[in-house]
């Protein structure tokens, strides 16, 4: 671990001006990810700018009845909130699928959707890694792969520096990508609002980068749309033990159900690439067809079909399938 | 003496350490010389598993302030002879993926640790060849086993046999590579005071260290001090000397000062050992009633370049069933890795897994039930040795087994029982492990009006031994626990054998009675008494096989659409002999379960084959069982003494509950699915095979 300053504003701005003179600095919110990669060397920040205490820790609600939530709103207090827990219960349902109570308790939304991969490779110093140095190569593809990225990695074999098939490890981003929400940002230039589809971005030719966020960007709140028909909804994650552990796969998911046809649909996948993974694929087949375990099937066969595995990663096709496939089912099944 | 007639041994006292540790006074090893005169050692490891160092450039570390010495291979003390798994910084060779190659002194563990990672080496790396494979040309014979056993046995004609069953089975299981990961990592606090070497030290026994530690440092026995009162878990990670107590020696030496050094979680991955992988050919033959005609099982494991640790892990083949045809074999790989090491039960937990998983597979192709094919293939002898069993009650924990969980008429079709999306399964599974006694000394101090003052160089690794040895001397002197004061964990006390193969109870009880015996009707005098006890094994190890015995019942729900797999539910029943602590005991038995258990489902270390790495080295990816993955776990044990064994009729409980019970979670998930998993753990991903 190296030396590094601690710094507080008083404000967002101030924060955001602090940060834009520091070029090796960093935003310190819950500090459960980040303060171990400093602690692994993985990220060496020079400067920390506390932010915890500068953005909003308040839910409110936002005219067209969605919700507005603070960056600093805590995991816990967020999948405990009842508007939460009503109007979007698969997000309320992600929260409580990750980490445990102490991590909840510390973590924020905001650092939660800008928390770094656990891929082994990433957060060993000594391996080989595009994301954490770039053109070093990729460890994972030809070493242990099993819970990394089967849609929408690069893989241009070890040695390229272009590949990575890193995963993205939070639930609660899951369920925001599925809900559409959007991510309000403020910059040295003034605020600006990312639609949550565009602030994760794939691999493609720099795994360094996450996000499309620019240096010293700060995250103040996330804005989570109307969509009344998601108190039919439901977040399902696979795990290699019953708590505290990442998503083999997860599924976040809402369904329209007029009778029994599908009027609309969303479907995100976790676990499984780079970024949340919206299941467009699957959602463009289903809506308006029938609620049906066949036509469920046959979705989500078509969402995976991009899929790309290595040789220890393919179960997490037919494991994505099935947990699609069984997620509808529950929901076409389930009272609204 | 005063006399009392409650006996302390086979009660539930509570542990008479609890107290202190949950309010934090009971001092760790790490805890010691906390006036803050002490300085820290951080570790540099190799990237390479093969090869030389070509370079060591600590300029940038030194210049650090807070610095205090960088070891290196090119200035380290030298050590003397000692076993090459254990010497450090004393050449430019490498012959693993994180082996010492500098260490940094400090003032604080925080400049330590950031002077670390500043010294720059360079390496001529050859590739690592860490793969086990059983096609591999460069298997061989050990010349013995872990604990001295043969690395080989052979009774009769064995492929005649086999070729000659009417049934049978030939089937291949493979264990992972594992880790021990105590609460407690391994932590040592070191200081020369003179030429007199103090240590503070996580270990598994103080005098278990003092042979290596004397011999590396060139001093006598009296010139050594090792002080280990409380140890927070250890598995057999903490039996030996490892590499970090002969680094903080050397750091103590050449700064004078008193060093802390304790290793980091992924550290543990690396410097203190592992369970070898297996690879396990079991062949089993037998009669159409289920009647064994031959067993035969071929073992391949994994040793290091700097060690021979041969895994026993086909040994408790050589005793549970009766046939007259039998074989076991071992050989090894040696490979590019760390050297393996002791790990909770080595030999049965693996060999177990794999000998319960091909009677449960034998039981399927003959149409027996599992309970009752062990019942059948009972010995009234050890059936290698021709000896006999001085206690063996494997069928009183089989049938009180099956009484407990309910296993009386049991469907054995398998992949037919759901609730809901759950998959449903039942199994069963037996248990042994060795009863053995190691010599020990125990002195008592005897003074009018005061407690008895009870000194023996035991260890508590988390086990209760602090409570039963306190129970088994207050029996012994006849008084109550009170008047006992007990005072082990430290070199310069009478010497005692370590915290292992599950011999603290029938090593150091006896040693604390012989001593309580030198006082019996002696009136002590107003100036006190000193007497001294020793006890260890005498012949009964050749007159008698000596085990004990136990059987693992699960209930296994698998998700059919997840492959998530959950236990909710395990029976153990355990014959070992007399327990001493029905509290302490039970959680003995059902931490081992609980390793079981974790061992069915979670924990592998993957060695990466181009690195040579352990890749996923910390808990948030080396997944061991956490609260919610353990269900109702019903434990009990028959009641049993041994005594043509120990004066003390007990066996040994820490690690008979780890033995079988992965196997019965995997034939229960068998049984769940219609799937045979044959390779642990039995994660989700293999439900999609």
């Amino acid at each position: 671990m190296r030396e590094f300053r601690y710094e507080k504003a008083t404000d967002p701005a101030g924060a955001v001006a602090l940060l834009a003179g520091e070029p090796e600095g960093a935003y310190l919110g819950g500090g459960t990810n980040l303060v171990d990669l400093m602690r692994l060397g993985v990220a060496t920040p020079d400067v920390l700018v506390d932010v915890r205490q500068l953005t909003s820790t308040e839910v409110e609600d936002l005219p067209d009845g969605g919700l507005r939530i603070g960056a600093a709103v805590p995991n816990a207090d967020l999948a405990g909130e009842r508007r939460v827990r009503e109007r979007y219960p698969l997000l309320a349902q992600a929260l409580l699928a990750g980490a445990s109570g102490q991590l909840r308790n510390r973590a924020t939304t905001g650092g939660n959707l800008l928390q770094r991969t656990r891929c082994t490779y990433f957060t060993d110093t000594t391996m080989p890694c595009n994301k954490r140095e770039p053109g070093s190569g990729c460890g994972a593809v030809n070493g242990y792969h099993r819970n990394l990225a089967v849609l929408g990695a690069t893989n241009e074999g070890a040695d390229s520096s272009h590949t990575c098939i890193a995963t993205h490890p939070s639930d609660m981003a899951v369920a925001l990508r599925a809900l559409d929400a959007s991510v309000r940002v403020l910059g040295a230039d003034g605020e600006r609002s990312i639609p949550i589809a565009e602030l994760h971005r794939l691999p493609g030719d720099d795994p360094s980068r996450d996000t499309t966020l620019a240096h010293g960007e700060l995250i103040t709140a996330i804005d989570v749309p109307a969509l009344p028909w998601a108190t039919r909804s439901r977040y399902r994650k696979v795990r290699d033990r019953a708590s505290y552990a990442f998503a083999l796969v997860s599924v976040a998911a809402a369904m329209d159900l007029q009778g029994d046809v599908v009027a609309d649909v969303r479907i995100a996948l976790g676990g499984v690439a780079h970024v949340p993974w919206r299941a467009t694929v699957a959602e463009d087949l289903l809506r308006g067809g029938p609620a049906t375990e066949a036509a469920f099937v046959a979705a989500a066969e078509a969402e995976l079909a991009a899929a790309d595995p290595l040789s220890d990663n393919a179960f997490k096709i037919p494991m994505a399938t099935n947990m699609v496939t069984r997620t509808l089912v529950q929901l076409a099944e389930a009272r609204a | 003496m005063t006399a009392t007639t409650e006996r302390a041994v086979g009660s539930d006292v509570r542990r008479i350490d609890g107290p202190a540790k949950v309010r934090g006074l009971a001092p760790y090893a790490f805890e010691h010389e906390v006036d803050g005169t002490a300085v820290f050692v951080a570790l540099v490891q190799s990237t390479a598993a093969k090869g030389r160092i070509t370079s060591i450039d600590t300029s940038a570390a030194q210049a650090l302030t807070g610095v205090l010495a960088v070891l290196t291979h090119e200035n380290a003390p030298r050590l003397g002879d000692v076993a090459d798994e254990v010497v450090v910084l004393q050449s430019d060779r490498v012959q693993y993926v994180g082996e010492p190659v500098a260490a940094v002194v400090a003032e604080t563990s925080e400049v330590a640790r950031d002077a670390a990672a500043r010294v720059v080496v360079t390496y001529d790396a050859q590739t690592p060849d860490v793969e086990l494979r059983t096609d591999r040309d460069d298997l061989y014979a050990p010349e013995q086993l872990m604990a001295g056993f043969e690395t080989d046995s052979v009774i009769g004609d064995v492929d005649a046999a086999l070729a000659a069953a009417p049934v049978g089975v030939d089937i291949t299981y493979e264990t992972p590579n594992q880790h021990n990961n105590p609460i407690e990592m391994h932590a040592t606090v070191a200081r020369w005071d003179g030429d007199v070497l103090r240590m503070w030290d996580a270990n598994q026994g103080p005098h278990n260290l003092v042979p290596v530690i004397t011999e590396a440092f060139g001093i006598t026995e009296d010139r050594l001090h090792i002080v280990s009162p409380y140890v927070g878990g250890a598995f057999g990670s903490k039996a030996y000397t490892h590499v970090h107590q002969l680094i903080a020696g050397m750091a103590a030496k050449v700064t004078g000062r008193t060093v802390k050094l304790e290793l980091t979680r992924p550290q543990m991955f690396t410097l203190v050992g592992h369970r070898t992988p297996t690879i396990q050919r079991l062949r089993l033959g037998a009669e159409l009633d289920g009647t064994l005609t031959a067993i035969s099982h071929e073992v391949v494991e994994h040793t290091s370049q700097n060690a021979e640790f041969a895994e026993q892990t086909a040994t408790a083949t050589r005793l549970m069933y009766a046939a007259p045809a039998r074989r076991t074999t071992h050989r090894l790989a040696r490979l590019d890795v760390p050297a393996p090491t002791i790990m909770r039960a080595p030999g049965e937990t693996p060999g177990m897994y794999a000998l319960e998983s091909a009677m449960d597979e034998l039981a399927v192709v003959l149409g027996i039930d599992p309970v009752e094919l062990r019942l059948r293939n009972e010995p009234d002898r050890d059936p290698e040795r021709d000896v006999p069993f001085s206690t063996r009650n494997l069928v009183a924990c089989l049938r009180q087994g099956a009484e407990r969980f309910g296993w009386a008429g049991r469907d054995p079709r398998p992949g037919v029982r759901e609730d809901g999306r759950w998959l449903v399964g039942t199994g069963v599974a037996a248990a042994t492990y060795p009863t053995r006694r190691r010599p020990s000394a125990a002195r008592i101090e005897a003074v009018p009006g005061k407690p008895y003052v009870v000194s023996i160089d035991a260890s508590d690794i988390g086990t209760g031994a602090w409570t039963a040895l306190t129970q088994i001397a207050a029996d012994a002197l006849r008084v109550p626990m009170d008047r006992v004061d007990l005072r082990i964990g430290d070199s310069r006390l009478p010497k005692a054998s370590g915290a292992g193969g599950s011999t603290g109870i029938t090593s150091w009880g006896p040693a604390i009675m012989a001593a309580a015996e030198q006082l019996a009707d002696r009136d002590i005098p107003a100036g006190g008494l000193t007497v001294t006890g020793e006890a260890g094994p005498g012949d009964e190890a050749e007159q008698y096989s000596s085990h004990a015995f136990g059987a693992h019942f699960a209930e296994v729900r698998v998700d059919r659409d997840s492959g998530e797999v959950r236990v909710p539910r395990m029976t153990g029943v355990f014959a070992a002999g007399r327990i001493i602590n029905s509290t302490t005991g039970r959680s003995q038995f059902l931490g081992g379960m609980t390793m079981g258990l974790s061992m069915a489902l979670h924990e592998e270390s993957v060695l990466d084959r181009t690195h040579g790495h352990y890749a996923n080295h910390d808990l948030a990816e080396y997944h061991i069982a956490a609260n919610a993955d353990v269900g109702e776990m019903d434990i009990s044990w028959i009641d049993e003494v041994d005594d043509l064994h120990n004066p003390l009729g007990a066996k040994g409980i820490g690690e008979i509950g780890i033995v079988g019970s992965a196997a019965a979670i995997g034939n229960a998930y068998w049984h769940a699915t219609g799937r045979r998993v044959r390779d642990l753990p039995i994660t989700p991903d293999k439900y999609f095979r």
